[in-house]
């Protein structure tokens, strides 16, 4: 009903002669109810979010008002193309998942979020603004806004685990070594470990034990995003719901936003409120976008397009002839 | 279907030189860059005495074994190598000006500095290389260090301040093993060794040693953390930063060394304008 009032035009009602069996009571009546139908409309964009972008985007989450977005973005490595033209962003409290087959640019996408790699095209956007407008200094600044868990954690390898937690701590404020010291025993709690490895270097812990550290760095400064790149990958199946049931405490805990980069389906199936699939450019025609999935990981899991569902349930098909073949 | 490369025609011999020669000059832009930055860091702001001091042990302190070795069989070489010639014309008791004004002026801080880039240049390059390689560079800046200020400015301190110490330390022992095999050895009387080596080996010599070591430390630090944090993936990437760094920095202490010696030669004689004699 809503649609039909919109679809007259209220000059039309205008112009339709005394004569005619609306008389000019109804036609003032019928202006007023489709200008009462334009107003509670905008009203629920509003409420909604749906802010109209420059380019007609009206897709929810490509709001300029998220945390992170990716408009028009591309990455190449000398000849090599990565990404071609993704445009997402990552609502406040929301996890977003990022899959796809190995190779297809989802942690080159995560580090570009985090500006830790520039687009070759296309703009980063943290909360509005873009990336490229800020300073090396201002950047670094914006940056402590994120945590990030490395795929191999990428724990600093002469340090001890306790510096290593510390070190944004004693890098970024100006707080006493008895606060820091406070401050590392809780992380290190939160995810499980106790003070004893708190001397122990990265060579002497087991890949879920670096996990944990590298997420205990990752909270230290209380993030508002943290970004996981593979978080399971390397770890035993209780070592990986372990992971994820961390992820899980995390974002109640402390109230994050999530990226979480995996091609682990039972950790998209435990954590994630959207996923996002992207998909090889090798594989793709130009035309073809890279983004092949986005909604619900039930959506995923029923996805009729054949690229997803090979994805997620896990076959190689024909994939595997092609291999063969080749 | 679009594919992930792009293709590339064969290039004639011509399109080969002038990639070559452009591979070149971006590697110099690159260096070059790399270098300012790290100098604007450095005028920025120091580093803490807790980044800096171990870097100064690792690079300095553990250095002075393998210098002292360097400087020592430099100084017994040169003896052994030039006895016989200068027992031909006589002139034996010359030792003392030959081995300490070749070794102060020009053996001492390029061989000096063409030991430590073999050793600590190529460790700064596997070090930081396998950083990059294991994402610990991307950590840091994660974390909210600037890579630059807290890996590259304390060893570029270290290298700048120490060569030169280093260098001084091989000089010494190279004078005083030249001396002690020259004199137990080869027989050279002790009076004319010294009396010789300090009629004609002046301060300007070891303060021209001195200099060259500065410039040859400062490019040691910058090649090497140059390589390692622009090295490739995996232990091979690693494995060639480390090479690259110390072939580098071995052609850069010669090019070095000749346009130095080319500057301050003749600027002796512009300072002091009376002419010395050669025998």
């Amino acid at each position: 009903m809503t649609i039909l009032l919109l679809s007259i035009p209220s000059t039309h009602a205008a112009s339709l002669p005394q004569s005619s069996v609306l008389d000019s009571g109804k036609i003032q009546h019928a202006k007023g109810q489709i200008e009462r139908a334009k107003s509670v409309l905008e009203e629920y964009k509003q409420q909604r979010g749906e802010k109209q972008a420059p380019n007609g985007d009206t897709n929810p989450h490509h709001s300029k008002e998220a945390l992170v977005q990716l408009c028009g973005v591309s990455r190449s490595f000398h000849a090599q193309h990565v990404l071609r033209d993704i445009s997402l962003s990552v609502g406040t409290g929301e996890t977003l998942a990022l899959i796809g087959e190995s190779g297809c640019g989802k942690s080159v996408t995560l580090k570009l979020m985090m500006a830790l790699l520039e687009p070759t095209r296309g703009e980063v956007c943290w909360s509005g603004r873009s990336v490229r407008e800020l300073s090396e200094k201002d950047r670094s600044k914006e940056r402590l806004r994120f945590g990030y868990l490395f795929q191999g954690a990428a724990l600093f390898d002469s340090m001890s685990v306790f510096e290593n937690v510390a070190f944004a701590l004693r890098q970024n404020t100006k707080k006493k070594e008895g606060e820091i010291r406070q401050i590392v025993n809780e992380r290190l709690k939160e995810v499980g470990l106790t003070d004893a490895v708190c001397h122990r270097k990265p060579a002497e812990l087991s890949g879920g034990m670096k996990k944990r550290v590298g997420l205990a760095r990752a909270l230290v400064l209380k993030p508002e995003v943290i970004f996981y790149d593979e978080p399971t990958t390397g770890l035993d199946p209780i070592m990986s719901d372990v992971i994820n049931e961390l992820i899980l405490e995390t974002r109640s805990r402390q109230r994050v936003t999530s990226v979480v980069v995996t091609h682990d389906m039972r950790t998209v199936k435990k954590v994630a409120d959207r996923v996002i699939m992207l998909y090889p450019l090798s594989r793709l025609s130009s035309a073809e976008p890279q983004i092949v999935f986005e909604g619900t990981s039930d959506e995923a899991f029923s996805s009729s397009d054949p690229r997803v569902s090979q994805f997620v349930s896990g076959q190689a098909g024909e994939r595997m002839r092609e291999l063969t073949a080749n | 279907m679009a594919t992930g490369t792009i293709s590339q025609r064969r290039l004639s011999p011509f399109h080969a030189i002038g990639a070559v020669v452009l591979t070149a000059v971006q590697s110099v832009g690159d260096l070059s860059v790399f270098a300012l930055q790290m100098l604007g860091c450095m005028l920025g702001s120091l580093p803490r005495r807790s980044v800096l001091l171990p870097n100064m042990y690792r690079i300095g302190v553990l250095s002075i074994p393998v210098v002292v070795i360097t400087g020592g069989f430099i100084g017994m070489v040169l003896a052994v190598q030039t006895y016989d010639q200068f027992r031909q014309m006589g002139i034996e008791t010359r030792l003392g000006a030959v081995i300490n004004a070749s070794l102060v002026k020009e053996l001492g801080p390029v061989l000096a500095a063409t030991m430590l880039a073999g050793r600590v240049g190529s460790s700064m390059a596997a070090e930081l290389g396998t950083m990059r390689v294991t994402e610990q560079i991307d950590a840091l800046r994660a974390l909210g260090a600037n890579p630059i200020q807290y890996l590259v400015v304390p060893r570029f301190l270290s290298c700048f301040l120490l060569i030169p110490l280093l260098t001084v330390v091989a000089d010494s022992f190279g004078i005083i093993c030249g001396w002690l095999f020259s004199w137990q050895i080869l027989g050279i009387n002790s009076f004319h060794y010294w009396f010789h080596a300090l009629n004609y080996v002046m301060a300007y010599d070891v303060l021209t040693g001195f200099f060259k070591s500065v410039f040859f430390g400062a490019a040691i630090a910058v090649i090497a953390c140059h390589r390692g944090f622009h090295c490739g993936a995996g232990a091979e990437g690693v494995g060639k930063a480390a090479t690259e760094s110390f072939v580098l920095s071995f052609v850069v202490i010669l090019v070095i060394d000749f346009f130095l010696g080319m500057i301050l030669n003749p600027l002796y004689f512009i300072l002091w304008p009376s002419p010395i004699s050669l025998v």
